[in-house]
């Protein structure tokens, strides 16, 4: 009997490093991801619960929405997670994606030196505020690089009715880099600047920089994610890119993201439609 | 001056608490930059020396053309070779963006060049000592063209450690085609660059300073075999 | 070892050798024919195209016009390979003394370690075997020279001024070295503005001037009645200039 226990215990052993093995060559996904949720740490919090829970190792490219989206077309990663609603709806339009799934949402937030030359502090409106900016020619540092920042700015200016081109290039600059090349060059050169608020919390050189205009609804700031769709694409890695994507809208997930805090504060809020 | 003294502490304090991340990212850098360096050697010296010692049409064309590459941003070369490694690109069933295997190739592709062009002006002034006699001798080409390698080896040491030099200093192309993914392709100019970005400008400048000590180690280990070289008179 | 390498590469016949380099004559029209019997000397003032023909009959040099014929064989590799030649500044691999004959060894599978020993005593380097061969003195070195030319049993030496500069003990080991080879068969043509050594040497000689062959005559002769007025005046230390 005794023997046959071992036996049995030896043959189960095998068994499992054999399905564990296989197993771990497919369980590996890239996700082609948004800066602000790299820089902020968020990832390097909820990472290792997803491999506890699910098994999944997942391997983050962190650049601007824009690239994010070009190298998913590419089928350069499994997963995209990005945050802007107009180009992810055209990524799901155009077949890349089956579904969208929000996940959470933070805001942005409109930083500037506390001199505010603009004059633009305590405004409750984004778009007032950057009308003011444009009135007063003061320096505003754009990200120009095709990022949901980038196209969430780029509306702002909209609803301002200022169009921001070359002749404005004196007060307008176009840094054409992440959300923390902008927020240092917004340091050093005293300017205005547009940022998601998650960014900026965890920013460590803000200099004489802060926070001026907040709480505008315009400046909500969903997060989607998208499993790269496997007609486009066939090596996505649709098993696991899959289970990444339940986990982070089930409750263990949501709870997650929302129990994730820099300086005690809460950077994203769990927003899934379940 | 206060910049500096904090990141002085914190690269000591990094490096005195032998930080698990650190260390794999240092070794990262390490095992990627080294392995492009012996390919890029193995391709760029004996390329080098045959351009120094052979004479045929189109030779200037090659030179020409290696001395353009030799001058090309890092992030064109990344992004070169992004796009055959990318998914959709010629060589994406290969599965190989985002790994080390991909920066290991843009490294090379960024130091082959180098090598082959800097050892190219070291052989010919080793071939202007040695030409009549190997042509005396009949020493055959491939024979001749190690010869002048092994010859030279102390001069070609120098060429090789500006290759180190460059690959392990560079950016531009690692973080195009590596990803900068944590615990995967991330290395010692990836991070700096991500801390940067993240605001972290002491823990940066910590790292950087780390690197500069890395670099000034193997400058050290060159130039002390070198002049032990000189002082037998092998170069 | 096969027929055609136990072969002599004499006597040699020159025909019509012209070699020219930007639109000057540097040989013109040379024939000759150089027996097989001992060591011949060309002599000739700087730039009469001494070392130039020299050249020319190692292949280091293509000539415009004319053909070399060893011992009725055009110049190809293989002849190449049976001849040696010594350059005037003494050429050394950046390696030990030793590994610089080694080099030669492993080119000529045929070479036996011995041959190196034995060379290496008759031109006294055998204390300095393992010294870097760049930080011998120029006797030394071109005594590494004469062995390694030696190293491969040529069939024809070829020598361009190689005592040129040297101590006169270093002189004396080369040309004892030069007169024993010569007496066991060995054909050797030396280029040399030293009439002291070229008396001691030679068996005949090739004197030229200006591209020009002057005379080719037996070395006794030479010495005391010279043929041409170039050649006399050459000895008398009155033949500077070259056309």
């Amino acid at each position: 009997m005794k023997q046959l226990r071992a036996k049995y215990a030896s043959v189960l052993i095998v068994f499992t490093c054999t399905v564990m093995s296989a197993a771990l060559a497919d369980q590996r996904i890239v996700v082609q991801s948004t800066t602000s949720t790299k820089n902020s740490g968020l990832y390097h919090y909820i990472l290792p619960l997803v491999k506890r829970d699910t098994g999944v190792t997942v391997h983050v490219v962190a650049v601007g929405t824009g690239a994010a989206i070009k190298n998913a077309m590419n089928c350069d990663g499994d997963v995209l997670l990005v945050h802007s609603r107009k180009r992810e709806d055209k990524f799901v339009a155009e077949g890349y994606a089956k579904q969208r799934h929000d996940i959470m949402y933070n805001d942005y937030v409109i930083v500037g030196p506390q001199s505010d030359p603009a004059g633009i502090a305590d405004l409750r409106n984004a778009a007032t505020a950057f009308n003011k900016i444009a009135a007063t020619k003061s320096t505003f540092v754009s990200r120009g690089d095709m990022s949901g920042t980038h196209s969430k700015e780029g509306a702002l200016w909209h609803a301002a009715s200022v169009l921001p081109d070359t002749s404005s290039a004196k007060w307008y600059r176009q840094t054409g880099s992440g959300m923390g090349a902008t927020l240092n060059i917004a340091a050093g050169m005293a300017g205005y600047t547009l940022t998601d608020r998650a960014t900026w919390t965890s920013f460590g050189n803000k200099a004489d920089l802060d926070i001026l205009v907040e709480g505008d609804k315009n400046l909500f700031n969903p997060y989607g994610v998208m499993l790269v769709s496997k007609d486009k694409c066939p090596t996505v890695n649709t098993k696991s890119g899959q289970a990444f994507i339940d986990w982070l809208l089930s409750d263990t997930g949501q709870t997650a993201i929302s129990a994730f805090r820099v300086d005690d504060k809460q950077l994203f809020f769990a927003h899934a439609q379940q | 001056m206060d910049f500096y003294c904090e990141s002085l502490y914190q690269a000591f304090s990094l490096i005195i608490s032998a930080d698990a991340e650190l260390a794999e990212v240092f070794w990262l850098s390490v095992k990627v930059s080294l392995t492009a360096l012996l390919i890029a050697c193995a391709l760029g010296l004996p390329l080098g020396a045959f351009l120094a010692v052979h004479r045929f049409s189109g030779r200037g064309m090659l030179i020409g053309f290696i001395n353009t590459l030799m001058g090309m941003p890092p992030v064109v070369i990344g992004l070169i070779v992004y796009l055959h490694l990318s998914r959709s690109g010629p060589l994406g069933w290969m599965g190989l963006l985002y790994t080390p295997t991909a920066m290991i190739i843009a490294q090379v592709i960024l130091i082959t060049p180098i090598i082959a062009a800097l050892s190219c002006q070291i052989v010919e002034d080793l071939h202007e000592d040695y030409r009549d006699l190997f042509a005396s001798l009949c020493v055959p080409s491939h024979v001749a063209i190690l010869s002048y390698i092994y010859d030279a080896r102390y001069s070609l040491l120098t060429v090789v450690l500006a290759g180190f030099g460059r690959a392990v200093s560079e950016v531009g192309a690692v973080i195009v085609v590596g990803g900068n993914i944590d615990h995967l392709t991330r290395v010692m100019t990836t991070t700096i660059a991500l801390e940067t970005s993240k605001g972290e400008l002491e823990m940066a400048l910590a790292l950087g300073l780390i690197l500069m000590v890395k670099a000034l180690f193997i400058n050290a280990c060159g130039q002390r075999i070198k002049t032990t070289a000189q002082a037998k008179a092998y170069v | 070892m096969s027929d055609i390498a136990a072969q002599r590469l004499v006597p040699i016949d020159v025909d019509g050798l012209c070699v020219t380099a930007h639109n000057r004559l540097l040989l013109a029209e040379l024939n000759c024919r150089i027996g097989a019997e001992g060591i011949t000397v060309l002599m000739g003032p700087n730039g009469a195209g001494k070392s130039l023909f020299l050249r020319c009959l190692h292949g280091l040099i293509p000539p415009q016009s004319g053909r070399i014929e060893f011992a009725g064989c055009q110049l190809d590799q293989s002849i190449i390979k049976r001849q040696s030649f010594i350059f005037q500044a003494p050429t050394v691999l950046r390696r030990t003394v030793y590994e610089n004959l080694a080099f030669v060894a492993r080119l000529r599978p045929e070479i036996s370690a011995d041959e190196t020993d034995r060379l290496l005593t008759e031109m006294r380097l055998n204390h300095l075997t393992k010294q870097p061969a760049r930080l011998l003195s120029g006797g030394e070195k071109q005594r590494l020279a004469m062995a390694r030319a030696l190293l491969t049993a040529p069939n024809l030496l070829l020598m361009d001024e190689t005592t040129a500069n040297l101590d006169p003990a270093s002189v004396q080991i080369i040309e004892a070295s030069l007169r024993t080879a010569a007496a066991n068969g060995l054909k050797i043509i030396i280029v040399t503005h030293n009439i002291g050594q070229a008396r001691r040497l030679a068996h005949d000689v090739l004197f030229l001037n200006a591209g020009q062959l002057t005379e080719h005559t037996p070395a006794e002769l030479f010495f005391t009645n010279p043929r041409s007025a170039a050649a006399s005046a050459y000895m008398r230390g009155e033949l500077t200039t070259t056309g």
